[in-house]
């Protein structure tokens, strides 16, 4: 939810009154048509986030995922974020940002979904002033457009690692085309653009750990108990290529993220640094305790567990990210690394279903775990709009989000097993995505 | 002559090579292998989910020597292959019929 706009109007204010005054200097130039409200600084910094989290997905996640399928499935998982990157960014142009960010004009409708005025961008100008959820921002629409999609591209790619190594390639393309417009798009609406989850209920969400992550590990979970256990499971070596790519991955994410939440304060100022902080302090903080964790567990400290316990931190530091103070993140942190490593390594176990590469025990767990903990950390120090914060409310939040990502993601997993079918062949499965699939391999150096 | 074919950790290959030049072998030829004894490889753990690898990496150094060096170079390896630990790996001597220079078309001891 965007309360921090609100928080930021009288910022916003202040820098237009800035801006009229330092006008003079420029007055002699021919005006450009944009609106009064735009503060370079925020919009340099939100330009600077947008690139930090298209970086998370391609690279990032698909270098993260990349490194540990098998080596005959590599290009297949790399290539899996970087199609969902080309197709979110036509559907978000096309209808989603309209979805989520448009204003519906029925306000009972807007409560749901934000219609279809916005469909190719139309109403995306030069001179608008900007105005979200109710509040002005200080940035130029297209920016805040553009800063919205990268989230939108990285929320089904993060899907992917529930289902690597199985899914054909057409299917992938039509669930997530899918999944955009009925799943992302209107969750985003109700937290984000002036839906009920956000405005009504009062969910702290910062940066999106129940529309990102909560939202993508939950569709994980449902994808990977409707496609089944990749052949071979428990009996065949399923031990990561190279661990090296997984690393770089994480380090990339890591980075990225700063642009995800320290951007999503959508100004650059100081909650934009306490977000920052707060994010390297959980992310660093996560990956010492799954590392000690497995240490503990089953004897030996690996790179694997520092990476995976790096990004179970930005998961869970995410909603709380510009709502808490560093103690609140560094305890996020340690319940983040221990929780993901006990859901990654147990609760599939358990339940005896293939999450592959742990969508839902680091997404959906550490979602969970970070939007919980948002309503007990939150520090009006921070953020005055966190005032009122209970893990009650916080939980209603993820409910919603849980019911009704898990529901159509099933019902859009049937769409795509009456077309396209889900799984690839037995054969194409032995034989490797890539070859199977995409007729590329991997050849030696 | 006979063929001495050793069987080693990789990280011990450049201290085999400089013992077996030492001890008197003029050539051999190294191949990376994989294999395993009688430990049957190792596990490794990713994310709790064991795996097995039967094959562990190694290296296959082939040398064809005179017959009154073949125990000075067994002695070599042993010495400088030798860690103390499981997977220090194992030496076979193969008699050795004829050998040919390809260059000179020399044969026998002179060959090699």
């Amino acid at each position: 939810m965007k309360l921090r706009f609100e928080v930021d109007l009288k910022m916003a204010l202040a820098a237009a009154t800035l801006a009229l005054t330092a006008a003079p200097a420029f007055a002699a130039a021919p005006t450009p048509n944009y609106n009064a409200n735009p503060n370079s600084g925020d919009t340099a910094w939100m330009l600077a986030s947008v690139a930090l989290v298209l970086m998370m997905t391609i690279p990032g996640l698909a270098l993260f995922y990349g490194g540990m399928v098998r080596r005959k499935n590599v290009i297949a998982t790399v290539a899996q974020s970087f199609a969902i990157t080309c197709v979110v960014t036509v559907l978000w142009y096309v209808c989603c940002y309209s979805i989520a960010f448009g204003t519906n004009p029925d306000p009972g409708q807007n409560q749901y979904w934000g219609g279809l005025g916005d469909v190719m961008l139309k109403q995306v100008t030069m001179d608008k002033p900007y105005t979200i959820a109710g509040s002005t921002v200080t940035i130029p629409e297209y920016v805040y457009m553009m800063f919205q999609m990268t989230f939108a591209i990285i929320t089904p790619a993060l899907i992917c690692g529930a289902f690597a190594e199985r899914m054909k390639f057409s299917a992938l393309l039509l669930f997530m085309t899918l999944w955009s417009i009925f799943v992302y798009a209107p969750i985003a609406h109700w937290v984000w653009g002036g839906g009920f989850l956000g405005a009504k209920v009062g969910v702290l969400d910062f940066a999106g750990g129940t529309v990102v992550h909560i939202n993508a590990g939950v569709a994980g979970l449902v994808c990977a108990l409707v496609l089944g256990k990749r052949k071979g499971l428990g009996h065949d070596n399923m031990a990561p290529n190279n661990l090296v790519y997984t690393m770089i991955g994480a380090s990339l994410l890591w980075v990225g993220w700063f642009g995800f939440n320290a951007g999503s304060a959508t100004t650059a100022n100081a909650l934009a640094g306490a977000a920052m902080a707060n994010t390297q302090i959980a992310t660093a903080t996560a990956a010492l305790a799954w590392m000690a964790a497995e240490w503990v567990v089953s004897k030996k400290p690996t790179m694997l567990g520092l990476a995976s316990g790096a990004v179970a931190g930005l998961v869970a530091v995410t909603p709380a990210s510009g709502f808490v103070n560093p103690n609140g993140a560094f305890f996020i942190g340690v319940a983040a690394g221990v929780g993901c490593y006990l859901a990654a390594v147990f609760l599939k176990r358990i339940f005896k279903y293939d999450d592959s590469l742990d969508a839902f025990g680091v997404h959906g767990v550490g979602g969970f775990i970070g939007a919980i903990l948002t309503g007990v950390f939150a520090d009006a120090a921070i953020n005055s709009a966190g005032k009122v914060h209970s893990a009650l409310t916080q939980f209603y939040g993820c409910l919603g989000t849980i019911l009704w990502s898990g529901v159509v993601t099933f019902l859009i997993l049937m769409v795509c097993k009456y077309t396209t079918g889900l799984r690839v062949s037995e054969d194409d499965e032995l034989e490797g995505l890539d070859m199977a699939i995409h007729g590329e391999a991997l050849h030696e150096a | 002559m006979k063929m001495v074919v050793a069987i080693i950790k990789p990280y011990k290959i450049d201290d085999v090579r400089d013992a077996l030049v030492t001890a008197g072998v003029e050539g051999m030829t190294v191949i990376e292998a994989h294999g395993h004894g009688r430990q049957k490889g190792h596990t490794e753990i990713y994310r709790g989910a064991e795996y097995n690898s039967a094959f562990l990496p190694k290296v296959r150094i082939e040398a064809v020597v005179p017959d009154e060096i073949v125990s000075r170079a067994v002695e070599a390896i042993t010495v400088a292959a030798s860690s103390g630990k499981i997977g220090d790996g194992k030496i076979f001597v193969l008699p050795v019929e004829e050998a040919v220079r390809i260059r000179t078309g020399e044969t026998g001891l002179a060959a090699l």
